[in-house]
């Protein structure tokens, strides 16, 4: 629970920072955090291997995509002239009550499912959880009953790819 | 052990905060950032379920979620380089015509 509860206020608080900071440096770094805190909890849910994926991939690489075109427009002066959160008015406002409203919409379909006898909310699982820690497992069912969609993600990635590369090329 | 609901909450305001980020700022960059942070409230949803229904099939979606994250980031990013080098500008409000 204690680490629940630690990684959980890393976790909101490094997400904040993401989305109010002004330097988008500063946002890449401390969503570095927060997924590091997102680890934390995979290993509390028994998925070590979830955890290590996420800061491998995700910490490790695809934030390194980020911090190099951070880096690489140079973008520390971002939110200038008409930017950022000097937004103001109107929009703001807007954006903040939508925001709150799905956070209140969330909140509230969670408890309602727990009220109307959704009991196992409230409980811990039944089962133990060391046989979902198995690479085996996991290896087993991804690659025989998840074996299209695997596939189709590596098609995915070579669009991905070769979408990246044209978009990002300069025309001559 | 900690109740689910603990984690469908924890999950719910990582999604809102979000939201947040994508409605109010007006960096491309920060707004695909805070794409991943939905994108990692929605995982933390999955692998808690797939834990709570003694399943591994919720770590396998979690796996499937990064892959396409970093799918959209890629082109994401591209995007992004190809705006700025067209307007100098990161700003999605400067990005308002079609074709230029």
């Amino acid at each position: 629970m204690l680490l629940f509860l630690l990684a959980a206020a890393v976790a909101v608080a490094a997400s904040l920072a993401v989305v109010l900071g002004r330097n988008p440096m500063h946002s890449v770094l401390l969503l570095i955090v927060s997924f590091a805190a997102l680890a934390a909890l995979y290993i509390g849910l028994d998925a070590p291997f979830a955890a290590v994926v996420q800061i491998i991939i995700y910490a490790g690489a695809i934030m390194v995509l980020f911090l190099f075109v951070v880096m690489l427009l140079n973008a520390h002066r971002e939110d200038e002239g008409t930017g950022g959160a000097a937004l103001g008015g109107r929009p703001l406002a807007a954006g903040a009550a939508l925001a709150i409203v799905l956070a209140a919409e969330l909140a509230w379909a969670v408890l309602r499912t727990r009220r109307a006898g959704g009991s196992w909310m409230g409980a811990g699982p039944e089962s133990d959880g060391t046989a979902l820690q198995s690479v085996r497992t996991l290896g087993g069912v991804l690659y025989s009953e998840y074996s299209l969609a695997f596939e189709v993600t590596s098609l995915l990635i070579i669009v991905a790819m070769v979408g990246a590369v044209v978009l990002a090329r300069r025309e001559s | 052990m900690v109740p689910l609901g603990h984690y469908l909450f924890l999950s719910a305001v990582l999604f809102a905060v979000g939201t947040v980020g994508v409605f109010l700022r007006r960096n491309v960059i920060t707004v695909l950032l805070s794409i991943e942070v939905m994108l990692n409230a929605v995982n933390l949803a999955f692998i808690a379920f797939g834990r709570f229904q003694g399943s591994v099939h919720g770590q396998v979606i979690m796996f499937f979620v990064v892959t396409v994250a970093a799918a959209e980031a890629a082109v994401g990013l591209a995007l992004a380089i190809a705006l700025f080098r067209h307007r100098e500008s990161l700003n999605p409000d400067a990005f308002t015509s079609l074709k230029w």
